[in-house]
């Protein structure tokens, strides 16, 4: 036990393009989409040049007006000037065109590409050792699935191709200003690295608070979640004056660091867009005092100065800086998008559960001279199928014979939890834990089911060291009940039914029978059809734990985990079910963990644990005989 | 909405400017146009002149400039300050949002907060206030501005091109038409995005935190199968949504390029057939920048048309939230002292809600003398939990009335009812901060003395001492750093240190070793002889030497006496007791 400092998990540092996490985006993009991903490229160039070729149309166009209205002939003029605006009419419906191919397959692409992404996280999520979700918290971890696959649609879908294009246009446009003239050129670049400068100053600004108001936001999530559990407690002791204090101190932060976020963003556009303003009366004068001066133009195509050359240039810095506000504003989006990339490539790039175990678990047939085929279909009895190096395959009967030798573990490195610990399970056998909270009783069992690996020892299973076993084919021979009760949304009927997929309903409610739970389902509004959420919020904690236990006993298995199984089960209740439960562990090796004494008595070994060792183990009047803990306990138990 | 809006406060003022300078903005930017048509037109009058004469068009030109220079720093202040103002206004709605809600919710009794439910009040105080946010600032941005804008536009090229002006009659139908058609589609499907993504996220949920149960089962497949049908599904919707979304740009596009054409082609005709008299080249790039700016802000007018629908439902969940009246107030004139700690139940009867079918406690008569320890014993779901939470008011009663130190309890002060009934609660709770910190919960003013008093009578003083920090040991969110037999005596101790006048323990020794509760109501037996002790527990062994057990069954007393009489006329309690002796407890020690 330590003191610590309070950790909020959220996610610090100074926001930083990571080019690497964008390549990665890029590269995972081409790789869900080989063929697509080129032609939205193609698209959004093709548009993206579409749209700067307007300036070059209306400088033509200008230059033939110049040319003819003094001469009022208006037929004349027609002549030149509609085949040019066919042209551009010509021009812009492709350009219309491909940005309507590229935004429709856009949709479709980022979707796909955040449909791939979830569920490339989720495979991963279930891959991943329990250890990970000791280290992570549950919140921490759905929030990259929310906010994190959010950002990362914003990037995709809006920033980079806004950034593509706007390049593109500002690329196209600058290449037809050097085609008019370098002179002028050089004043638009000038003006735009000042906004390059301004922008970055002030964007720089905005994502630094933005992360800020991220964590601000998860601290305040965090509070009133906390608090929001605990409201009982609040009313309970009056606390409700002194908790709107301490919330209105987090509120108030949230409220500074998305207060600068957004007053830094909000700030932008009109910034950029003045400059703008004063960079466009820079060319228009600057354009002047070259006509006058009579500077000799340099330009791509030598033109000379000319008013038909200043008007649309002047239409073309407008173009160019809105472009190059356009960059701009996606700065947060690329930002904040990236923050989320790199917590989604996080969890994608943690390691999964290693599993190289080879023997799996199969229905068996026995014939009676005890030789074991495989069978196709369900018989109530599994062999393990153990291949051998050179290529024979041999099966073991499952029994659910366990052992334990000389076990030794510990969660963190260094920090040991069990010391040397053995324990023989022979099939059928009953084996309690019991022993004081933090003892190592429920660690015991998360080494059986591979939860966690050992650090030393071996674990034994049928006679075949237990690493060498498949995990899935594992954990299916072994059903574990567990103290804190997890359901699922569905009917109370899914729920039984998780234990084996394709139990029939009668064998659901026998096993639900079996378990006690019967009862109290059948008294539901909708029985077995009843619909669960939220962990089967509507049930009590005893109800849930009478489900749990159902949907163990659906699966059958020949090993049962009963971890604290009934200790939200009142006595009575509990004596109620304790048929349907000694039922249950007939004929199977369970391991049980209980700290209600009567719950364990029957058993035919017991190991009392202490601080990771077991330090007594026998049966029930074995350990009363020997006088020792247990003994004190059972007997100390109704001492005052 | 009026509601929603009226946690604004002091945050009107920022809003309103914010409008204001919205005004002033477009005003200016409408009027830019114009001047940069001059400054071109007047650019023009070099062609063919030399000399002073042009010396004279550049002094023009640069008279202009600077007239667009003095009018972009006008826009830009005006657009850098509305930034900032409004911000301001929208990051203080929702902090007086967050403020009001979460007030407010201190106010509910648990009859409200159940009719909720907890998840659903964070969702509102998180996301939905969030939502909000960001509809207000576009809001306040765009919905005075963008009609201005328009009319401004409309009015300024209508002046500048008069004829050359009726492309809007075109145009602006058409781009409105579509706008609305494509926000008709789009709402709808949105909608059902959101319900879709409510669903993944409850699913994602559930495998974080059953992830022991889908391991344990080998589920992992099953689970894979069953998300992507359920993201694949998202897809589906996300994508319709998003591509009916994606026909905003080309149709956008569409209507400013045949903007473009018309100016360019009709404007042409107009300059060369009046040889330049009526309508110079300057006119015809500010006509294209006034086309412009009337469709981006229809645009933006039907952005925030989709916003607002967007955002309704987080202001309706919000605002549902906000005019919630408590079930539970004060009386007018409370009984502000508590004689002493005798409670009493006469024909009490309680449901959890008004429509619930039955009863969770029907005709409890129950009389308990001040000094007194009481057990209460039975099984899970009889009603034990709902009977003491009447006690401090928790929840109110339907019919009967309960009597604390002789007065019914809804006529005090809630303050000091509760002040005077301490409970410690059968979910237990703990909160991030040091162990000192949450026991001072039960007094804010203990002495360390106190504190340590307090824990030595909870038993929790000698594994307090233990940890490196004693008492300033860090407690974690959720309390996961202790375990749960520490956890309920903390809970115990910070109760003790209300010095309360009736003390309710609902089951909070189930993770207490039997020596070690048995220590703990030796000391409350000492200590604290006048408080009225009721305590319901599991374990017959923590309540067999009360003055009196209860016995429920099913929401109602089924019988009371001491130990011995029970064990001769209750057949529950005989059964439950038989049933324990068999075997005892095995906890911490």
């Amino acid at each position: 036990m330590s003191s610590k400092a309070p950790n909020n998990g959220a996610p610090a540092g100074k926001p930083k393009l990571n080019i690497g996490i964008l390549k990665r985006i890029i590269s995972s993009l081409f790789k869900a989409y080989p063929k697509l991903i080129p032609v939205i490229i193609f698209c959004i160039i093709f548009s993206a040049v579409a749209a700067a070729m307007p300036a070059l149309f209306t400088q033509n166009v200008v230059a033939l007006i110049e040319k003819w209205y003094v001469s009022r002939d208006w037929a004349g003029a027609k002549a030149e000037i509609l085949p040019k605006i066919l042209l551009l009419v010509g021009m812009y419906a492709l350009a219309i065109l491909s940005s309507f191919a590229f935004t429709q397959v856009g949709a479709y692409v980022t979707q796909g590409f955040l449909y791939k992404m979830r569920g490339a996280m989720f495979e991963k999520m279930q891959s991943l050792p329990v250890r990970y979700f000791d280290r992570n918290k549950h919140g921490d971890i759905m929030s990259r699935y929310t906010n994190d696959i959010d950002t990362l649609r914003q990037l995709v879908s809006q920033a980079i191709p806004t950034l593509l294009q706007a390049g593109i246009v500002v690329v196209s446009v600058l290449a037809i200003m050097l085609w008019f003239s370098v002179w002028m050129t050089l004043v638009v670049v000038v003006g735009v690295i000042a906004i390059m400068f301004v922008s970055g100053k002030i964007g720089g600004g905005s994502a630094k608070f933005f992360v800020r108001q991220q964590i601000s936001l998860g601290k305040t999530e965090g509070f009133i979640q906390e608090m929001m559990n605990g409201q009982k407690v609040i009313k309970v002791f009056n606390h409700e004056e002194q908790s709107k204090r301490d919330f209105d101190e987090v509120n108030n932060a949230l409220y500074n660091d998305s207060f600068k976020a957004h007053a830094f963003a909000n700030s932008l556009g009109p910034i950029i867009f003045n400059i703008g303003n004063l960079l466009y009366v820079s060319v228009a004068v600057i354009g002047g005092l070259l006509l006058l001066s009579g500077v000799k133009n340099i330009s791509i195509s030598g033109m000379a100065f000319s008013v038909s050359l200043i008007v649309p240039f002047l239409g073309m810095t407008k173009q160019f800086t809105g472009n190059v506000n356009q960059v701009a504003q996606q700065f947060n989006t690329v930002v904040m998008g990236m923050a989320g990339a790199g917590r989604v490539f996080d969890l994608l790039d943690e390691e999964s559960e290693p599993d190289d175990g080879y023997v799996t678990l199969v229905d068996a047939q026995i014939a009676p001279d005890g030789t074991i085929t495989e069978a196709d279909h369900r018989t109530g009895k599994w062999a393990w199928k153990h291949p051998h190096r050179d290529g024979t395959l041999t099966y073991t009967e499952l029994k659910g014979d366990v052992r334990l030798n000389q076990v030794d573990f510990g969660y963190i490195e260094g920090k040991q939890v069990l010391y040397d610990v053995s324990v023989y399970a022979e099939p059928g056998q009953k084996v309690a834990f019991v022993g004081a909270t933090g003892a190592g009783k429920t660690t015991i069992t998360n080494l059986i089911n591979r939860f966690y690996d050992i650090a030393d020892g071996k674990i034994r299973y049928d006679g075949i060291n237990i690493n060498k076993i498949k995990k899935s084919a594992l954990r299916r021979s072994l059903g574990i009940v567990l103290q804190e009760t997890n359901l699922f949304t569905g009917t109370v009927m899914d729920n039984i039914r998780y234990g084996r997929l394709d139990a029939t309903d009668e064998e659901c409610i026998a096993a639900a029978k079996l378990a006690g739970a019967d009862g109290f389902i059948t008294r539901l509004p909708h029985g077995y059809s009843t619909h669960l959420t939220n962990n089967g919020s509507n049930l009590s904690q005893g109800q849930r734990q009478l489900i749990a236990i159902a949907r163990a006993a659906v699966a059958d298995p020949p090993v049962m985990i009963l971890d604290e199984a009934t200790s939200s089960i009142d006595t009575r209740t509990e004596a109620i079910v304790q048929a349907g439960m000694d039922k249950l562990m007939e004929n199977r090796t369970v391991f049980v963990i209980a700290h209600r004494l009567s719950t364990v008595m029957d058993s035919d070994v017991i190991m009392v644990l202490d601080h990771g060792r077991i330090i007594e183990r026998g049966s029930h009047e074995d350990l009363i005989a020997a006088k020792g803990t247990y003994y004190r306990l059972y007997t100390g138990s109704f001492e005052e | 909405m009026k509601r929603v809006f009226g946690s604004l406060r002091e945050y009107k003022w920022p809003s309103i400017l914010t409008l204001l300078l919205m005004v002033v903005e477009a005003f200016i930017e409408t009027q830019i146009p114009t001047i940069t048509a001059n400054l071109v037109n007047t650019i023009e009058g070099f062609e063919g002149l030399a000399g002073t004469a042009s010396q004279e068009v550049m002094n023009g030109v640069i008279k202009t400039g600077i007239q667009l220079i003095a009018m972009a720093a006008v826009s830009l202040i005006c657009g850098g300050l509305g930034g900032y103002a409004c911000s301001k206004a929208s990051a203080g709605l929702a902090k007086n949002l967050r403020r009001d809600i979460y007030e407010r919710v201190q106010t509910f009794s648990f009859e409200n907060i159940d009719k909720f439910s907890s998840s659903s009040l964070i969702t509102r105080l998180t996301t939905d206030i969030t939502n909000v946010q960001m509809a207000y600032m576009m809001i306040i941005r765009t919905v005075v501005r963008s009609p201005m804008m328009m009319v401004f536009s409309i009015v300024m090229a209508y002046r500048l091109g008069g004829r050359l002006s009726l492309f809007f009659v075109v145009i602006v139908p058409v781009l409105v038409l579509g706008l609305a058609m494509i926000g008709k589609v789009v709402l709808p499907a949105f909608k059902r995005v959101f319900k879709r993504y409510d669903l993944l996220n409850e699913s994602i949920e559930e495998n974080v935190r059953g992830m022991r149960v889908v391991k344990g089962f080998a589920r992992e497949n099953y689970e894979i199968e069953k998300f992507n049908k359920e993201a694949d599904g998202i897809r589906k919707d996300f994508t319709f949504a998003e591509r009916v979304v994606a026909l905003n740009g080309p149709l956008m596009q569409l209507c400013m390029n045949f903007n473009l054409v018309f100016i360019l082609f009709v404007g042409a005709k107009m300059i060369v057939q009046s040889g330049g008299e009526t309508i110079k080249v300057g006119q015809i790039s500010a006509m294209l920048t006034y086309g412009m700016q009337t469709l981006m802000s229809l645009m933006m007018f039907s952005v925030i048309f989709v916003m607002v629908t967007i955002s309704a439902e987080s202001v309706r969940r919000i605002s549902e939230v906000l005019k919630e009246e408590s079930s539970l107030v004060n009386p007018e004139n409370p009984v502000c002292e508590v004689a002493d700690g005798s409670v009493d139940f006469s024909g009490v009867s309680f449901k959890y809600s008004a429509d619930a079918e039955r009863d969770s406690l029907s005709d409890i008569n129950l009389h308990i003398r001040s000094g007194m320890t009481v057990g209460i014993i039975g099984g899970t779901g009889s009603g034990k939990s709902s009977l003491v939470q009447l006690i401090p008011r928790l929840y109110d009663v339907s019919a009967g009335e309960i009597k604390v130190g002789g007065v019914d309890v809804r006529k005090y002060d809630l303050e000091v009812l509760r002040d005077s009934v301490a409970m410690v609660l059968q979910k237990n709770q703990v909160f991030s901060g040091t162990i000192a910190e949450n026991l001072r919960w039960g007094n804010p003013n203990a002495s360390d003395e106190e504190i340590r008093q307090a824990s030595r009578l909870a038993q929790a003083d000698e594994f307090i001492s233990s940890f490196p920090d004693g008492y300033n040991t860090y407690i974690e969110q959720g309390g996961a750093n202790v375990s749960g037999g520490q956890k309920q005596r903390l809970c115990i101790a910070r109760a003790l240190l209300k010095k309360p006048k009736v003390l309710i323990l609902d089951d909070s020794t189930s993770a207490v070793d039997t020596k070690t509760d048995s220590l703990i109501r030796e000391g409350f037996k000492n200590y604290i002889p006048e408080t009225t002790k009721i305590i319901i527990a599991q374990r017959v062994a923590s309540v067999k030497d009360a003055d009196m057990i209860v016995v429920m069954d099913d929401g109602r007393v089924t019988d009371f006496g001491t130990h011995d009489e029970l064990l001769e006329k209750s057949g529950i309690y005989r059964e439950v007791y038989e049933e324990q002796t068999n075997g005892g407890d095995f906890d911490e020690q």
